[in-house]
């Protein structure tokens, strides 16, 4: 059972963020973790190792800084790791994206491949099924179980108020929700033995990518303008004496608006 | 290329969401500036019954197949299906929900016809020759205007309470779709579903939100607030603290990490309105806070900020408002 897990690099979403001239989000103001959705495919992919042997590859594809959040994925147990990594790559779409990451999971031999939901940063959630799309295998998002068997799994895909269960064959694309599991934290050890773990480095000439296809020209869309959201002006404040006093306030305040 | 507008229609108990009703609403006015028309897809059994309803929002054709593969397989079929309908008809864009059937379904499809993709599209503006979608971004921290590029399609994925549905009645034409699903779009396959609570809530659709924090301090205050919900006919949501210590289900989460939801009322108890919780809440166009911390920061986007105690204020609220609604 040989799982691929895409992960992604992203600004430390507590921060607050700013975008460049170019529209785009200034990272290099922001400190990097690995996307947060991501650690619970991480997760998924190591609890089916233990399980069903195999090898566990992750696959980034990022700056060279992305390096750091690698040595963590491979700190929390994966056995090696895939970085693709080019300056041509800068300001690359959904498309391009799913373009480069299918044709790297082309030459990495995989079962399964896994992904978070979404990207704190795009939240777009669109990258699993491009690359269900390009690869031509099944795909199932938002599991929040994945079950086993010799040529197929079964996944509980979460649906409002429950899930529900869907059979597919492999190879499959499937993407893991927050909540599935509990990320482990790298142990001192994992820390110590993830330095000496492989991280393979690819460029798009690696890939017989044309450098033209991706990167801001190759995108399929383009941002021309940007606007901050307006903040909200605070409005009324009340400090009523009573429970009672403080109904009256609200409802009449309902009542006025037409909610009541 | 035609000025045809498209929209995927998701359907429940055979009629269309409120979302589809948002979508047939924005591609009515797409497709009004234009000259085209609004091509609406239903797929699934019963799908034809939704003709009603969408051609009071606004939809010229309803194109549908009842074929039950629909329901027994996810997405490749649904895919199969509108990459030929987009050959076919060569429209301007196609509009999905930003659901999570939805992106999965329009990644697909933009994907294997080569479209551009936008997701989390809050306006969409025809121009001349081109669509400009607004996309929020960073939980609506930024909209930013997108345009598609090196593509002939568009595909667009709308948040949910971006649009209010707007009647602009014709009579849909209903037709059906002549459509044999080969072997292999049968991949994933559908099985039995399983609801862990008594009813599934949907927080994206409620207009009117009562959501409780850590104040409540625990699992048997939620009662309060679904008093009060019951009584303005509102749903109910949560922090992440309250759904991480347990005392209400995940999919009630409002913020960052769950639901983004734009109702029309947000009433906010216990709640002291950290940045990951407002991203998901701050777009409702009226917030009511209780909180007895006078510097609870949800009180900074407040229309009416009360300072109080909940366990007193939340059931003399209760009490006044069905007085009231007897009276
Ligand atoms: C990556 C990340 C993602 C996150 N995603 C989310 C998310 O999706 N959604 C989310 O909500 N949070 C999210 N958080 C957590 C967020 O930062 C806050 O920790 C959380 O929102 C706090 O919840 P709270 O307001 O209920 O609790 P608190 O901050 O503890 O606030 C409780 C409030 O209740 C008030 N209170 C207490 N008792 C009473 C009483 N008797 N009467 C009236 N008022 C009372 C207090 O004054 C206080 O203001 C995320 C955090 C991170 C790091
Ligand atoms: N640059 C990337 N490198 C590796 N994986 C990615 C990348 N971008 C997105 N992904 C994967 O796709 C998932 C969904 O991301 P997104 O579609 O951007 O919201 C993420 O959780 C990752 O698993």
């Amino acid at each position: 059972m040989n799982i691929v897990v895409c992960v992604k690099q992203v600004p430390d979403t507590t921060a607050r963020k700013e975008l460049g001239p170019d529209f785009r989000l200034n990272r290099a103001a922001l400190e990097s973790v690995v996307n947060p959705f991501d650690e619970y495919a991480i997760e998924e992919a190591l609890r089916l190792k233990e399980a069903n042997g195999g090898e566990v590859v992750v696959l980034v594809m990022g700056p060279p800084s992305a390096e750091d959040i690698i040595r963590k994925t491979l700190a929390m147990g994966a056995d090696r790791a895939v970085h693709v990594t080019d300056p041509a790559l800068a300001g690359t779409d959904w498309s391009g994206t799913c373009a480069v990451l299918s044709t790297a999971l082309r030459r990495i031999p995989h079962d399964l491949v896994l992904t978070g939901t979404e990207s704190t940063d795009a939240r777009s959630g669109l990258v699993p099924g491009g690359l269900s799309e390009a690869l031509g295998i099944p795909l199932v998002t938002y599991a929040v179980k994945l079950e086993l068997d010799a040529e197929s799994i079964k996944v509980h895909r979460q649906v409002p108020g429950g899930y529900q269960e869907v059979q597919t064959p492999l190879p499959a694309v499937v993407s893991v929700v927050k909540g599935a599991n509990e990320p482990r934290y790298p142990s001192l050890k994992g820390i110590m033995s993830a330095k000496r773990k492989e991280i393979q480095k690819l460029t798009l000439a690696d890939l017989d990518i044309d450098p033209a296809s991706v990167g801001l020209h190759g995108a399929r869309t383009v941002v021309t303008a940007s606007q901050a959201r307006a903040e909200k002006s605070s409005g009324e404040v009340a400090r009523p004496e009573t429970p009672e006093e403080a109904a009256v306030i609200i409802a009449d305040f309902l009542q006025a608006r037409k909610y009541i | 290329m035609s000025s045809d507008i498209m929209v995927y229609v998701e359907l429940e108990n055979g009629q269309p969401k409120r979302t589809a009703l948002e979508l047939a609403t924005v591609a009515a006015d797409l497709a009004a500036h234009g000259g085209g028309k609004v091509l609406a897809i239903a797929l699934g059994p019963n799908a034809a019954g939704a003709a009603d309803r969408l051609g009071r929002y606004g939809v010229d054709q309803l194109l549908v197949s009842e074929d039950p593969i629909f329901e027994e397989f996810l997405v490749d079929p649904h895919v199969d299906l509108l990459a030929r309908l987009a050959q076919e008809f060569e429209p301007q864009a196609v509009l999905f929900s930003d659901s999570a059937d939805g992106r999965d379904i329009a990644a697909r499809l933009a994907a294997r016809v080569g479209a551009g993709l936008v997701s989390g599209v809050v306006d969409l503006v025809a121009h001349g020759d081109h669509v400009d979608a607004h996309e929020s971004i960073f939980g609506g921290n930024f909209v930013t205007t997108v345009e598609v590029q090196n593509a002939r399609l568009g595909v667009f994925l709308v948040r949910p309470n971006a649009f209010t549905p707007k009647e602009s009645p014709k009579s849909a034409a209903v037709r059906t779709l002549d459509y044999t699903p080969g072997d292999d779009v049968k991949r994933a396959r559908r099985g039995r579903t399983v609801l862990e609570e008594g009813e599934a809530t949907s927080l994206e659709e409620a207009s009117v939100i009562v959501s409780g924090g850590r104040g409540l301090g625990g699992p048997e205050p939620f009662a309060l607030l679904e008093q009060l919900a019951a009584e303005i006919g509102g749903a109910v949501g949560a922090s992440r603290a309250a759904v991480d210590a347990g005392w209400i289900p995940y999919a009630h989460q409002v913020g960052q990490t769950g639901r983004t939801v734009k109702p029309s009322l947000y009433m906010a108890v216990g709640i002291s309105g950290a940045v990951q919780h407002r991203v998901g809440m701050q777009t409702a166009d009226t917030i009511v806070a209780i909180n007895r911390d006078p510097d609870a920061p949800i009180f900074q986007l407040s229309d009416l900020a009360v300072v109080g105690d909940l366990f007193k204020i939340v059931p003399a609220l209760t009490a006044e408002i069905k007085r009231r609604k007897g009276a």
